[in-house]
């Protein structure tokens, strides 16, 4: 317990401004990852080992085109938006550029995203 | 804008789990990309020529997870051919483990953000611990059985 860090739930509270938005989706997105990769990892030793109804159902769930949109979303934006706060610590002299780098991120996203899901929704659309 | 700040640099448990996030997420870029070639360079390019887009979702299990059993019906093919081989179960295993560690953390330190009873806070603290055993087994498992 070296660090003081209470944030409290004063700390959930929205001060506006795109860097705070991004720190909530980030914390918001990890999580979900790890409820859905922990999940997905017992599922599919259940799956294997059992072959039990839950679980494959759960991963047939997985697989669904819809909720890889929505996994791809997070593991998207988690990823740069991690790639964005590893280069602010390693070079702090960067840090002044933050709110710049927040909407840099996100123009990386955006196309990244849309391509992506349009790719998706093609082939879901096409029917193979 | 003031966040949570960084750890003072030394062999504290803080220290070492904040430079393992961003040394992790680094390599997980790395691993990635490293399984989305494979993916390509095994045969998921074939679908390129058929007037045909590459499954995404069975290229993005391929990339983090390469592993035969991973989906019940993945359209990439040569499924059993490239992949079930002791270079690819490292990289699982690798990804496995970088994966449920950072995650793990990253559990553990959103908890703490908002809990600051010690007791509760050791509490949750074991219980993220016996979590993180769990998954990392279970994960091995499937690994090294399909």
């Amino acid at each position: 317990m070296a660090l003081k860090r209470n944030v409290g739930l004063k700390g959930m509270k929205y001060r506006g401004g795109g860097p705070m938005l991004a720190w909530a989706l980030h914390r918001i997105s990890g999580l979900a990852m790890v409820l859905f990769v922990g999940m997905h990892i017992v599922a599919s030793f259940v799956m294997q080992q059992f072959g039990s109804d839950w679980a494959t159902n759960l991963n047939i769930i997985y697989e669904s085109t819809y909720f890889q949109l929505i996994i791809i979303f997070l593991v998207y934006f988690h990823a740069i938006n991690g790639m964005r706060i590893i280069l602010l610590d390693f070079w702090p002299k960067l840090l002044e550029y933050q709110r710049e780098a927040t909407w840099l991120q996100w123009m990386l996203l955006i196309p990244m995203y849309g391509l992506t899901a349009m790719v998706m929704m093609l082939i879901k659309l096409g029917g193979e | 804008m003031s966040s949570r700040p960084a750890p003072q640099i030394g062999f504290s448990f803080e220290y070492m789990m904040w430079i393992f996030t961003r040394l992790s997420g680094l390599a997980m870029f790395l691993l990635s990309f490293i399984g989305f070639a494979g993916a390509f360079w095994l045969g998921a390019r074939m679908y390129l020529t058929n007037n045909s887009f590459v499954d995404i979702g069975a290229l993005a299990r391929w990339t983090f997870f390469p592993n035969p059993n991973h989906v019940v019906n993945t359209n990439i093919p040569d499924v059993a051919v490239g992949w079930a081989n002791a270079w690819w179960q490292i990289m699982q295993i690798t990804i496995l483990f970088l994966g449920t560690t950072h995650g793990m953390n990253g559990l553990r330190v959103v908890i703490e953000d908002y809990i600051d009873r010690s007791w509760l806070r050791t509490l949750l603290r074991g219980l993220i611990f016996l979590l993180w055993i769990f998954v990392m087994l279970f994960g091995i498992y499937v690994i090294q059985a399909s």
